[in-house]
């Protein structure tokens, strides 16, 4: 298993946000949790790439514990052990958060360098790699400003892809896109799971979750109520509730 | 006139080169101990937190003519003695620290949340973090406020009078008095608008070179 949720709980401000969230990826997973606003999902991923911290429940990410529960209490990973389990896992954020006064190629390999030490030159040419991957090899040396909303989330995708995670989170990745955009960011993360890269995706646009992922999570009011394959998922509407949401 | 203007000159550049010893000295000092000030008024530690923003009060609530009183004619009182510039150079940093330690307080917290979130999830360590994302995003903000106050530092400058040091005002004070004459004023004021014009002229090519981005 890549990733092992059991029995995640978190409150904020005394209201449970997520309950008792348990599921798991395997290698090769492309899933996606969907559902309505304010279902939890963007907590729960928020608590996956320890952004927030769950009260209860364990999170296990390529056999290291990110927490671990303990008598209905979740016991953190010490600070060291933090540091090699935040490599596995990285996170393409809705707003993608670049830094504003990097360039775009200085984006992609400050973390490469400060973080795991590879000599800039190296660096350097990964992320060239990386941009022409993403069609941007034209733009190492532009500023955010200068990119387009589609352009700037694949920076983003790119910069947490030059650290080689073994998961790859995207927040509502077609949120702020428009339609021709959605298709192009979804032939991305299809060729991103070509190479074998995990792939946990935060939608509430179904049409995209049918198209790129393999797996699909449903969740409402802070519960998953439905986990299945994806053929599984949209072949059988068992729950009308689903079946609501689906046909939006 | 031209020549008694001339004879004034070197009188005058010897008490520039005092207002400029003051002026950088200040400069160079205050600037990382605002950060470090502003660093302190932000910790989570509220003991810390409360001590500078009580430092800060001080600083900001009495007159800078005070403080200089205070540290060069008050602590011989008790035993505690500098000699005239140290005392004035340790007011002027105090002071212009704590007015240094509000500007960048406000660009820190006017930074956006995602940018720290973007640096922890990429495993910056919270020096890094700080260092190559927040703070150069921190001057580029502040170079305005930074720049006003840094004019105000040249005129304050002129405070140090109080003590005795002899500096541009007192310069041409002396002169006006020995000679009865307008003309050593008016030259410190021209002299005090070169000196602010510059300093306006260097914060304004700052702020060009930090507009590569926005």
């Amino acid at each position: 298993m890549i990733l092992e949720v059991e029995g995640l709980n978190k409150s904020i401000g005394g209201k449970r946000i997520l309950k008792d969230i348990s599921f798991q990826m395997e290698q090769g997973d492309c899933l996606a949790i969907i559902g309505p606003s304010g279902a939890g999902k963007t907590t729960l991923l928020r608590c996956i790439n320890n952004l927030e911290k769950c009260d209860s429940g364990t999170i296990k990410i390529d056999g290291s514990y990110l927490c671990k529960d303990n008598n209905g209490k979740s016991l953190y990973a010490s600070s060291r052990e933090m540091a090699a389990i935040r490599r596995k896992i990285g996170l393409v954020f809705q707003n993608y958060n670049l830094f504003p006064h990097m360039s775009v190629l200085e984006n992609i390999i400050e973390a490469p360098i400060h973080v795991l030490g590879i000599p800039a030159k190296e660096a350097k040419d990964r992320a060239l790699e990386l941009l022409k991957l993403m069609g941007l090899e034209d733009k190492a040396n532009y500023y955010p400003f200068q990119l387009s909303g589609g352009q700037k989330q694949r920076v983003a995708i790119a910069r947490a892809w030059a650290l080689n995670p073994k998961i790859l989170c995207l927040d509502e990745p077609t949120s702020a896109l428009d339609p021709e955009l959605r298709g192009e960011v979804a032939s991305i993360i299809e060729g991103l799971v070509e190479k074998e890269m995990n792939i946990l995706i935060i939608t509430h646009d179904m049409a995209f979750a049918q198209r790129v992922a393999n797996k699909i999570i449903f969740m409402e009011d802070g519960q998953i109520k439905e986990a299945a394959s994806k053929e599984e998922f949209f072949n059988s509407y068992q729950n009308s509730r689903i079946k609501r949401f689906v046909s939006l | 006139m031209f020549t008694y203007t001339l004879t004034l000159l070197p009188s005058m550049m010897k008490g520039l080169l005092t207002t400029l010893g003051v002026f950088f000295i200040t400069l160079i000092l205050s600037i990382p101990l605002g950060i470090i000030v502003s660093l302190g008024r932000l910790s989570k530690f509220k003991l810390l937190s409360k001590m500078v923003e009580f430092y800060i009060w001080v600083m900001r609530g009495t007159p800078l003519m005070l403080q200089i009183v205070f540290i060069f004619f008050g602590l011989p009182i008790v035993g505690i003695t500098f000699d005239r510039f140290t005392a004035v150079i340790i007011a002027f940093v105090l002071n212009y620290a704590a007015y240094f330690g509000e500007i960048f307080r406000g660009g820190i917290e006017s930074i956006d949340r995602g940018q720290y979130e973007a640096a922890k999830v990429l495993g910056l360590t919270p020096y890094k973090t700080f260092r190559r994302i927040i703070l150069p995003q921190v001057f580029k903000m502040v170079i305005p406020s930074v720049g006003n106050e840094v004019i105000t530092l040249v005129k304050d400058t002129s405070l140090t009078y109080i003590v005795g040091i002899g500096e541009l005002l007192r310069a041409g004070r002396i002169a006006s008095n020995r000679d009865v004459s307008l003309i050593p004023l008016a030259l410190v004021g021209i002299i005090y608008l070169f000196l602010t014009a510059i300093v306006t002229g260097v914060f304004n090519k700052v702020e060009e070179r930090y507009s590569y981005y926005e």
